[in-house]
């Protein structure tokens, strides 16, 4: 007898593959799984199912007696006591069909309204070549030429003094360009000082004599006509538009070994960091004008921009400096070893990977400084969310009206801040280069 | 002792040291706050020259080769590389950096580039070489190092042994007189080794002045000149590679080659 009791062994049919248990598969594995693991999971999902109830339950009839033809408040009242009995409660939308132009275009004209509604399709077409870089790059010098074009259809005026800002820019181009052979340094301070020399000084008499001689001029319109998204989107935008390069200087300054650069960068962004917003839209509004030479009027909505774009600029400078810190010393050391300058070196190696880095936190902080937007009310602007509100309740016919325009802005402001959270989910999908 | 294990015969028809001065280090010292890492470092070599740093871990042999890249800033004493002296002149750094290349232990890739744009970039951005002609020049080298399809993938593709070689491949696309190698194989499995260090030995076949920093005792037998012996900050003896092989001087040295070989 053989001492070892393993036989040999050598299969002749192979198993074909079954079906696993029912218990095992589909919906029951599913809610198994995720739903009633175990009995304190099981616990905490009948709960948050009655919760849930309760909130559908409580909310659902005012959506469900939503009024939309009436002439005011007390009229939708009564509308829904007939229909649904006295004590019931129902939202009165009907303010929204008199008064949905003052929530997206404030005071603006209303035979003017054409001018926004190009500068939003526009701000579409501007910046679809900049999130899509699948479309044609020549479309970029629409969203080039598009800040300048907006800011004429929005406020109107002759357009020369546009044209003139844009020449400026021109002008500037053109330094970097053909000094940038002779010395990098002489070509950067020309780009600079040219641009500002020709504003300060030929501006003037240039706009003077082309204006008489072509007046290019639409009708103006005054920054307390604008209001509501109009507003919102023009400071958003902006504010979005000139925030992420300032961030990046800043970001970069901080990281400099130059100790006045640094320490200038450090004292900004930890100022601004420290101080509340409102406090910097109140300097804004107030105190900017002690500051700025007597007769000097500054218009408050570009004050206000200028002040959201450095209180974004900062916060987005500390996310930044978050993807510089993150990346490996090997590649400042190889993009070095290779020669490449500094610029050079951070425009192609080290800041399009610091970026990518920091994407969630800049999205974070664009969709905190467009709802912040809102708090340009205490200066006196009309934001959408308590500005046009509280005046559309000062109308006899629609005072008491409370919820409606916080969900109809609320919603409003989701959309577009959910497309922004979704679209950085896309770019960093996109910008993924491991493991594929 | 350990016979240098490489199969091939080592082709030395192209490995000429010439009278031309490459690298020149006079009298160099270098302090990390108060420690002394390099002491009183003299070093000259000639074009064409293929040597070996050794030494334990912190003896400053890496230091001292990112010295002469100035990856590293030395505080006296000169270096001076093909002529031009390290000084804080940028234009200086920046002429010495595009004739020195430099091949890393942690290979340094541009992981958001492609294979391809890793190669160019330096020649396209430092050189003004149009890109096609750069990327022509690209695909030379990668053919060279053996991974031409995979120029299109990114680094994170790569095995480790392909990426470093694809890190030699853009150092030599920038044309370099001169190719530093700070511990190119440390970080790679043992298949991958080989495969580097074949690279390198070709690199050494057609005359390239190579300065390695290895623990490969193989490599520094089969194709090195000089094997240079460093230990706390210093150079302690240096030597043709037969020599310091099987007759070391210091004490210091043959303890380390036993520690290194016994076994």
């Amino acid at each position: 007898m053989s001492t070892s009791q393993t036989a040999a062994f050598v299969r002749k049919d192979m198993l074909p593959p079954q079906d696993p248990p029912t218990s095992q598969a589909g919906l029951v594995k599913w809610l198994r799984e995720n739903l009633f693991a175990s009995w304190f999971n099981a616990i905490l999902t009948l709960s948050s199912v009655f919760v849930i109830y309760l909130l559908v339950t409580h909310f659902y009839p005012w959506f469900r007696h939503s009024v939309w033809n009436a002439n005011s408040l007390a009229e939708c009242r009564t509308i829904i006591a007939a229909n649904w009995g006295e004590g019931a409660s129902g939202a009165c939308w009907a303010m929204l069909r008199e008064r949905w132009h003052q929530f997206i275009f404030g005071f603006y004209p209303p035979e003017l309204y054409w001018r926004p509604i190009a500068v939003f399709l526009g701000l579409l077409l501007a910046v679809a070549p900049v999130l899509f870089t699948q479309l044609p790059r020549q479309m970029l010098l629409f969203s080039l030429a598009y800040p300048l074009l907006a800011i004429w259809l929005l406020w109107g005026g002759s357009a020369w003094p546009v044209i003139m800002i844009a020449a400026g820019f021109g002008i500037g181009f053109l330094a970097l360009r053909f000094l940038d052979e002779v010395s990098s340094i002489l070509a950067i301070v020309a780009a600079i000082v040219a641009p500002i020399l020709f504003w300060l000084f030929a501006v003037g008499p240039l706009d003077d004599v082309l204006s008489k001689a072509i007046p290019l001029a639409i009708e103006p319109v005054a920054s307390d006509r604008f209001g509501g998204f109009l507003l919102a989107i023009t400071i958003g935008a902006g504010g979005i538009a000139l925030s992420l390069p300032l961030g990046i200087i800043l970001a970069l300054g901080r990281q400099s070994n130059m100790f006045l650069i640094k320490s200038c960068s450090v004292m900004f962004i930890e100022f601004i960091r420290g101080v509340p917003l409102i406090t910097l839209l109140f300097v804004a509004s107030l105190l900017l004008n002690y500051f700025l030479p007597p007769g000097t009027n500054f218009d408050i909505i570009l004050r206000v921009m200028i002040l959201v774009t450095m209180f974004a600029a900062a916060y987005i400078a500390e996310v930044i400096r978050g993807g510089l810190a993150a990346l490996p010393r090997g590649q400042y050391e190889a993009a070095d070893a290779l020669g490449l300058d500094y610029w050079k070196a951070q425009r192609l190696i080290i800041l399009p990977q610091a970026l990518k880095i920091s994407i969630p936190g800049i999205v974070s902080t664009f969709i905190g400084m467009f709802k912040d937007t809102t708090l340009v009310t205490f200066v006196g602007l009309f934001d959408p969310l308590k500005g046009i509100p509280d005046f559309i309740r000062a109308d006899f016919n629609w005072k008491g009206i409370y919820w409606e325009p916080f969900v109809f802005v609320g919603a409003i402001f989701f959309i577009l801040n959910f497309s922004m959270s979704r679209y950085a989910m896309y770019l960093e999908r996109k910008l993924k280069r491991d493991h594929r | 002792m350990t016979e240098p294990h490489f199969e091939r015969d080592i082709d030395r028809s192209h490995m000429q040291v010439s009278d031309e001065v490459a690298i020149q280090i006079e009298n160099m010292n270098k302090w990390y706050g108060q420690f002394h890492v390099l002491r009183d470092i003299n070093l000259t070599v000639n074009q064409g020259e293929r040597i070996v740093i050794a030494g334990p871990s912190g003896s400053g042999k890496s230091t001292m080769i990112r010295c002469i890249n100035r990856l590293e800033e030395h505080q006296s004493g000169r270096i001076i590389v093909d002529g031009t002296e390290l000084t804080s002149d940028l234009k200086n750094i920046d002429k010495v950096r595009s004739e020195v290349g430099m091949v890393f232990q942690h290979f340094n890739l541009f992981p958001h580039l492609t294979i391809l744009e890793n190669c160019t970039l330096a020649p396209i951005w430092v050189r003004k070489i149009p890109k096609k002609e750069a990327e022509e020049t690209a695909m030379y080298f990668l053919e060279k190092v053996k991974i031409p399809d995979q120029a299109l993938k990114y680094p994170g593709q790569l095995s480790g042994g392909q990426q470093q070689r694809v890190a030699i491949a853009r150092s030599l696309c920038m044309k370099p007189r001169i190719m530093l190698f700070d511990e190119p194989t440390s970080a790679l499995d043992p298949e991958m080794i080989k495969e580097v260090l074949d690279t390198m030995i070709e690199l050494a076949e057609e005359g390239m002045t190579m300065l390695c920093v290895t623990h490969e005792m193989g490599f520094a037998q089969a194709v090195a000149n000089r094997v240079i012996f460093m230990d706390q900050g210093q150079i302690v003896e240096q030597n043709n590679p037969h020599d310091f092989f099987n007759n070391p001087q210091s004490e210091r040295t043959k303890l380390f080659l036993s520690q290194i070989l016994g076994h």
